[in-house]
């Protein structure tokens, strides 16, 4: 059995588990019910600042019956006393000594003020302290959450104040409302910053009602812009994740991060694994099935490092990040074509029309004779479903014209019936990069593109 | 003793998909394309446009669709042998289930004939007049599309109701009669003018239907059960006739304690399948050929013995026995199979010596219809039977159409069959009125 543990900054967990600072870790009721099931570490949900709250504060995206793809919140952080937080997380660290409990903090911006929460944290026993430098609605027009992070020089300023009194690990959370996470991460390390998280929420708007033309949800007749989480954010947070982790400042460093954006299932999880990330934190899918989704997180990511020989967590940070490139250092000899099986094919043919209509025209339909047939080609008297399924043609990929360029796989509904398959191109390896440096003007002028693909054998119609 | 309420009991089969079955069933459908459950629909529905506009919360824009293809829509989403049409040809049905094609017409239809949303206006008015004669599916679906297109049409209907089987010989359990009824009522308010009890022959001269309308299309159905040339004949209840009784009266509906249906039909099976929810206490359906050869569809048999309902193969009624005009029990005869017949199936023939009583009560025969009287009467030209038309629809008689069971030569009698014919013949007749118009035709 893998063994799921791991030492986060100095920070120790039983598995890589941690609720996100959020709802779900509002109160010590519910932490200590979530570490009954099994959760490794709680981020505790922000406190600092007097706040209050709205109705109407969640709102969603669903899409074709799925409920919930993603969440989006103008929660403020903890509108709970001070006080009564900090009493509770003491209560939580006494009752759960094994556990991660990490308490996220967001004052006002002066030295003062960020030294007397983090005081005030530490005296309550906590294991780390996360600084919200993300909050993109509420907070930031305060000039606090993401107001800090998006600002490389105020991160570096306030994490600095922060380390000037901080005696346990301080994690850095960055907001992904930027154009590169990596500046406002590299201020956060200049300034000391024993680890870093990412990623907070994303700015968004969830809706517009089409009843009332209100924007949704509505907040008595208003609305907007809140932070978008859940399952659909997910691929936001692999690439701000990887940025991260190729950094040649932030890899040097050596400081671990904890990854979040979406992670609902333990496949997710591994994948944050692999792309850098120590700990992991989850809030939506828990705010959608609740605290036992922990026990398939922790389960099915056991049992995949079993199957793939990783003992423990460390052995899986990061494994995929030297496969991170960028398109300049792509093998443009590469080639793969699209392959249908036609004993999996259930002739949906939306691989057809995906093709036809939005990609490249090299899928045809083909009858049982072989021959090439349009669609909708039936007689009007025809039916019934034995002429329907026995005249039905099915989808051919014309493997010459193919360019490999996957669209068709990724519509098949047929789990293995597409392909993708790597064919001999016949050219010698080469990158854009490598190409452009020995012709530059390869990539300025089209005669020069034109004369290059000739000689290499690329044609393109 | 238990109470049976027939209004319960025959009561429709399925209940309506709630909003949140149709949405997740609608999410289901994969959106093929080309797909072959359109293909498979004689009609030719575009049924994953339909179902994808259940699925964005179009309902209105899905009804339209399906009626666009099919004026009956409603109607045939609750009587298409789906499992041998749209159904029978998912994608889904290989390897999990078939979506619910049926069920979600159903849904989006009842949603614009409950609220009364008409999805059609009629056509701007070219000032052609179309005959109609018999306002089944066939004669309503013509009917509605050449009003959509700006004819004037009378269908004259020799019964009180219009809708043909659909309000007469399908039954409750399928198609509760309203429905029927609701779609006569669409057809009537694109303009057409519907004359029931006027019946061709008796109080309509055909010189008046051929002087009086430019075209006229010909959708009688068919006619009579057959005779079974049995001594006591008389004492058999007709299959037709007993399923319009379930329907109109079904208070008077005779149930016997122990029923016999004679033939294995859609029909037969209808018939026992209400005698056996009355309360009979045995339903056998008997049937001179085997299971292979019976024309009832394979989930209308399975259906059948859900329902409990026992078959009698390779067995022929020879004669209705009675006391005092009381029916007392079937003698039958076992059949064996020899060589194939006209229809190419296997002629039955009785094993001499093989003669058996099936005690019984009350005999239904439900052994198929007539071919129509009207041919002959008319002089047009059939075709076994059945009055021969083009491919246009077009009788021998320039100007006369006919569809629907009443042209079926070949293929099985079907709503939605009727349906199609219904609508291309109105494309033919359309473009026949729009030559004599000379503007384009459709």
């Amino acid at each position: 059995m893998a063994d799921l543990s791991i030492n986060f900054a100095g920070i120790k967990s039983p598995n890589p588990f941690w609720l996100a600072s959020a709802p779900p870790t509002n109160s010590g009721a519910q932490v200590h019910r979530a570490f009954e099931h099994g959760w490794g570490g709680a981020v505790w949900k922000t406190i600092g600042a007097p706040v209050l709250n709205v109705s109407n504060r969640y709102g969603a995206w669903h899409y074709g019956g799925q409920k919930m793809l993603a969440i989006n919140n103008v929660e403020l952080i903890s509108d709970r006393p001070l006080e009564d937080n900090l009493r509770e997380i003491r209560d939580v660290k006494r009752h759960w000594p094994d556990r991660a409990v990490i308490v996220s903090a967001m004052v006002e911006s002066t030295p003062e003020a960020w030294r007397d929460i983090v005081l005030r944290i530490e005296d309550t026993g906590a294991d780390g302290i996360e600084l919200n430098y993300g909050c993109p609605h509420g907070m930031s027009e305060r000039g606090m959450g993401s107001a800090v992070g998006q600002v490389p020089e105020y991160c570096q300023q306030i994490t600095g104040w922060v380390m000037d009194v901080a005696k346990i690990p301080v994690i850095v959370k960055l907001t992904p409302n930027v154009a590169s996470v990596v500046p406002p991460a590299r201020a956060a390390l200049a300034a000391g910053a024993n680890a870093l998280s990412l990623i907070n929420t994303i700015n968004s708007i969830i809706g517009v009602d089409l009843d009332t033309l209100e924007i949704t949800p509505s907040i008595g007749g208003k609305g907007g812009h809140g932070g978008y989480a859940g399952p659909a954010v997910k691929p936001i947070a692999l690439h701000l994740l990887s940025s991260l982790g190729v950094d040649p400042v932030v890899k040097q460093s050596g400081v671990p991060i904890s990854g979040m954006g979406g992670i609902t299932t333990w496949k997710d999880a591994a994948e944050f694994l692999l792309l850098g990330a120590t700990s992991l934190q989850v809030c939506t899918a828990v705010m959608h099935y609740g605290f036992r989704i922990i026990e398939d997180l922790c389960d099915g990511l056991s049992a995949w490092m079993d199957a793939k020989g990783f003992r423990t967590i460390s052995e899986v940070v990061g494994q995929s990040l030297p496969r991170i490139s960028d398109f300049n250092d792509f093998d443009l000899s590469f080639r793969a074509v699209a392959r249908i099986d036609p004993d999996r094919c259930i002739r949906c043919n939306l691989c057809y029309v995906a093709c036809n209509d939005a990609a490249h025209q090299c899928i045809d339909l083909v009858d049982g004779s072989g021959q090439v047939v349009p669609p909708f080609r039936y007689d009007v008297h025809s039916n019934g479903k034995h002429e329907a399924v026995s005249t039905r043609p099915r989808p051919v990929v014309r493997e010459n014209d193919c360019v490999g360029c996957r669209l068709c796989y990724n519509v098949c509904p047929v789990e293995g019936c597409i392909e993708m398959v790597e064919v001999p191109s016949g050219r010698p390896s080469i990158t854009w990069d490598q190409l452009t440096q020995a012709r530059p003007e390869v990539g300025t002028d089209w005669e020069a593109m034109q004369r290059y693909r000739e000689e290499v054998g690329i044609e393109i119609h | 003793m238990q109470i049976i309420k027939p209004e319960e009991v025959l009561s429709e089969y399925y209940p309506p998909l709630s909003d949140h079955e149709a949405l997740v069933e609608a999410n289901r459908c994969l959106y093929c394309y080309d797909a072959p459950c359109t293909h498979a629909c004689p009609t030719h529905i575009d049924i994953p446009g339909f179902i994808k506009k259940i699925a964005t919360g179009n309902l209105v824009g899905s009804a339209r669709t399906i009626l666009q293809a099919n004026l009956m829509g409603a109607t045939c989403a609750r009587v298409c042998p789906v499992e041998e049409l749209c159904e029978g040809a998912c994608v889904l049905g290989a390897e999990h289930r078939p979506i619910m094609i049926g069920r979600l017409q159903r849904y989006a239809t009842d949603y614009v004939y409950q609220r009364g949303i008409d999805v059609f206006k009629p056509g701007a008015p070219t000032g052609k007049k179309v005959a109609v004669i018999g306002a089944g599916p066939a004669g309503l679906t013509c009917a509605g599309e050449l009003a959509k297109l700006g004819h004037s049409v009378t269908v004259f209907e020799k019964r009180a109701l219009p809708n043909g089987l659909s309000t007469y010989g399908i039954i409750v359990l399928r198609e509760p009669t309203e429905v029927a009824l609701a779609e006569a009522e669409m057809v009537k308010r694109l303009g057409v003018e519907i004359r029931t009890q006027v019946e061709l022959g008796r109080n309509l001269s055909w010189e008046e239907v051929r002087a009086g309308f430019d075209a006229v299309f010909l959708s009688v159905g068919l006619g009579a059960v057959p005779s079974l040339g049995v001594p006591g004949e008389e004492l058999i209840v007709d299959g037709l006739g007993y399923i319009e009784t379930s329907k109109m009266k079904p208070g008077a509906l005779p149930v016997g304690r122990e029923v016999v249906v004679v033939g294995a039909g859609n029909t037969a099976i209808d018939c026992a399948t209400i005698a056996k929810r009355l309360g009979a206490e045995r339903v056998t359906i008997v049937y001179r050929r085997t299971q292979k050869e019976m024309t009832a569809y394979p989930h209308e048999y399975e259906f059948a013995k859900k329902e409990g309902i026992e078959f009698r193969f390779l067995t022929q009624p020879v004669e209705v026995l009675s006391e005092g005009g009381r029916v007392t029990g079937l003698k039958c005869v076992r059949m064996q199979l020899g060589a194939p017949d006209a229809s190419g199936r296997p002629a039955p023939k009785p094993l001499p010596g093989s003669e058996f009583v099936l005690s019984c009560d009350l005999v239904v025969k439900a052994i198929g219809q007539e071919r129509p009287s009207l041919a002959k009467l008319l002089g047009l030209e059939t075709e076994e039977g059945f009055i021969k038309v083009n491919d246009e629809y077009e009788t021998n008689l320039p100007g006369v159409y006919a569809g629907g069971d009443c042209i079926r030569a070949r293929g099985s009698a079907s709503t939605v069959m009727a349906v199609q014919d219904g609508k291309l013949a109105a494309f033919a007749i359309h473009r026949r009125l729009a030559g004599s118009l000379g503007a384009a035709a459709d």
